[in-house]
């Protein structure tokens, strides 16, 4: 196992950009997840990392080697693609091993590594077969099981649950999980799925166009998004982002959310730092989680403020009801409690928790608070 | 893929159907036969005596039918001024052939391999360059090629005809395995390379075992063409040195006396052998092979 220090990637295809100097350190045994929108550059890292593409500048250090001028074999890592890339010709045996024989691994080591792996992924008895005859999951299992019998100082995933059925995704994602505890190992995973991003990671890289726009653990992405992009792509359904304004009020601050077609609505603010209160009598951008915007589920406290809203439409999901409000004139999603009727065009009073509140500039789009 | 799921039950219903059928087959056989028709009158032709051949008709069958014809052909016919038969030919083309398939499916494979998985700077110009290869006549390259191989010290001998059938055919063959090989999952060779495989470990060791139906289509290509060439086997080879196809020619023009188109016949019959084998062998895989590239996900 091993640290990862990406620093000041960039990579470009003749005059395209498509990496535009990314930094991100790792420490050894954490699970970093690359997650962002299709064509961002997150299969161009990996392979970076992998070293079946060369950067354009910028260094890549595994542990406290640069490992820029390395040959893929040599950087001591193991990937599992997409497609998982068994070798059609070969049996899973023979995959597993292959690696192996190229590195000249003696032939009764090799027998005991694949017994080792098989038993660890239950799939003793697929070792005779040929890929084209297992399943997608099985596959996958072969895949990880070619990447386990290496112990490289770092795994890379490219998006390896995206062929299977959103059943076995789930499955799997839970014994990646535990595969990572239990070895303890450097994982680099790559997905565009944000839930698999939130549930694997120690620490979330979210990138968009070739440029990072925040890495952080998990709690942090999804609490404090560094802006207005990571706030709607990180969270299902994502983040409510209103327009707004900071208006002076008594001693303080307040949000006053107004659509120029119906009457305003004025939310109170607790004290705030100086960041935010330059921001009086100006645009800014309110965040709020559906889950801060309830009923009867949210406890009420100091930083709960109660607001009319008229609702829209509901999305009962079992644990809890989705629900669209018309609040001071927008549309936002909220989380109300399950088991109560809603009766659309329903006008009454939501709990809105501000302790979840985040702020972004108008303009830039990045989080002021 | 068997013809087995043409026959929809629905088809066989109804007398206008019957009627649609049994003009389909009509024309079928018709065109069979025309077809066949050479076929048979050259092999019927072979068994039968001289004397037969010249009394009667074309297509009735042999009165005594005698293989002595085939032996003459292969062993005593004159081929010019010498009268050994043709087997000394044969033995030239099956070298020729064995060589030549070989070099050029294999150079061809390497052809493809690079232009699709080991991507450079004018890769695409390069192949376009190769597939305009196909298109240049054969008589445009005569003289030339004639030029270099006196040059080259290969002037009428068979490795000098095996390299002209190289050249040639390797356009074809680069144009098969590029085609092939670029639908070749990419992320196969990246694990190879993370695996520790390099180029010719990657090459002989994951794409070559996955290249079974292309390299049946190239080779049955390239065997076809280069048996029956019969210009540059004429061109670049001159007596004891050429091919099947020439030493056919050279028996039918060794006039002396009476044609012995019973001779001639099994001669021709000789000649054309290893192609209808190769393509009784590999036929059905030649038709699989041409579409596997665009069947496959
Ligand atoms: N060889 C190449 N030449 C030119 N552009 C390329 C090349 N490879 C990738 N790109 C471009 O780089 C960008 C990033 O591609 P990449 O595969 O890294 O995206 P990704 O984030 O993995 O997307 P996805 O989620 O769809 O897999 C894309 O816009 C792609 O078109
Ligand atoms: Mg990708």
């Amino acid at each position: 196992m091993s640290s990862l220090h990406i620093q000041q990637v960039r990579k470009s295809y003749g005059s395209t950009d498509i990496l535009k100097g990314i930094d991100i350190g790792i420490d050894d045994g954490e699970f970093l997840v690359l997650v962002g929108p299709s064509g961002c550059g997150k299969s161009t890292l990996l392979s970076m990392i992998a070293g079946l593409d060369t950067v354009t500048s910028g260094d890549i250090l595994i542990g406290n080697q640069r490992v820029n001028d390395l040959h893929p074999s040599k950087r001591d890592i193991a990937m599992v693609f997409q497609s998982y890339a068994l070798y059609p010709n070969m049996s899973v045996a023979e995959n597993i091993a292959f690696g192996m024989e190229m590195r000249k691994v003696p032939k009764a080591e090799r027998e005991k590594a694949i017994q080792d792996v098989a038993k660890l992924l239950q799939m003793q008895h697929l070792l005779d077969r040929r890929p084209s005859q297992l399943s997608g999951g099985q596959r996958q299992r072969v895949a990880m099981g070619r990447a386990l019998v290496r112990h490289p100082q770092i795994f890379l995933f490219d998006e390896p649950l995206s062929n299977l059925d959103a059943k076995l995704r789930v499955d799997m994602r839970t014994e990646i999980k535990k595969l990572h505890q239990r070895l303890k190992a450097t994982i680099v995973y790559v997905t565009h799925d944000q839930i698999e991003a939130m549930t694997l990671a120690t620490k979330i890289a979210v990138m968009r166009n070739g440029e990072l726009q925040q890495l952080g653990s998990p709690s942090e992405v999804y609490n404090k998004p560094a802006n207005t992009f990571v706030a709607s792509f990180i969270g299902s359904p994502s983040m409510n982002l209103i327009p707004g304004r900071l208006v002076p009020h008594g001693d303080g601050l307040a949000l006053e959310i107004e659509h120029n077609t119906t009457e305003g609505l004025q939310i109170p603010l607790p004290p705030q730092p100086d960041s935010v209160t330059a921001y009086v009598g100006k645009e800014i951008i309110a965040g709020l989680r559906p889950e801060a915007i309830g009923n009867g589920n949210l406890q009420k406290h100091e930083l709960t403020r109660q607001v009319q809203a008229d609702l829209v439409v509901t999305e009962p999901t079992g644990p809890d009801t989705l629900a669209i409000l018309k609040l001071g004139g927008f549309e936002v999603t909220a989380r109300l409690e399950a088991d109560a009727t809603y009766p659309a065009g329903h006008r009454g009073l939501f709990t809105v928790d501000l302790t979840k509140l985040v702020m972004f500039d108008s303009q830039t789009e990045q989080r002021i608070a | 893929m068997s013809s087995k799921n043409w026959d929809s039950p629905q088809m066989v219903q109804g007398s206008a159907n019957r009627w649609s059928r049994v003009i389909i087959y009509g024309l079928l056989i018709f065109f069979a036969a025309f077809y066949l028709m050479p076929l048979v009158v050259m092999l019927l032709t072979s068994f039968k005596p001289l004397s037969e051949v010249y009394a009667g008709n074309i297509l009735k069958l042999p009165a005594h039918w005698t293989t002595a014809s085939w032996v003459k052909a292969w062993g005593e016919a004159c081929v010019g001024l010498s009268c050994d038969g043709i087997k000394g030919y044969f033995w030239n083309s099956i070298k020729m052939v064995v060589s030549a398939v070989g070099v050029s499916t294999f150079v061809g494979a390497m052809n493809g391999y690079i232009l699709t998985k080991w991507r450079f700077k004018g890769d695409n110009l390069l192949f376009g360059l190769i597939l305009f290869g196909c298109f240049i006549p054969f008589q445009i390259v005569l003289i030339p090629m004639a030029a270099f191989l006196g040059k080259a010290g290969l002037a009428s001998s068979t490795s000098g005809l095996v390299f002209v059938h190289v050249v040639y055919g390797l356009c074809f063959t680069t144009l098969y395995f590029r085609n092939y090989y670029i639908a070749f999952p990419d992320e196969l060779v990246k694990a190879a390379m993370i695996d520790g495989a390099r180029f010719f470990r990657i090459f002989f060791r994951i794409l070559l075992p996955c290249s079974g139906p292309i390299i049946t289509v190239t080779v049955i290509w390239q065997f076809t063409n280069i048996w029956n060439d019969f210009l540059f086997g004429a061109s670049f080879t001159t007596g004891d040195t050429a091919p099947i196809t020439v030493a056919l020619n050279n028996i039918v023009n060794t006039s002396t006396g009476e044609r012995e188109y019973n001779v001639h016949m099994a001669a021709a019959m000789i000649a054309a052998l290893p192609t209808l084998l190769v393509y009784v062998v590999g036929g059905r895989y030649f038709v699989r092979g041409l579409m596997a590239g665009s069947v496959k996900g």
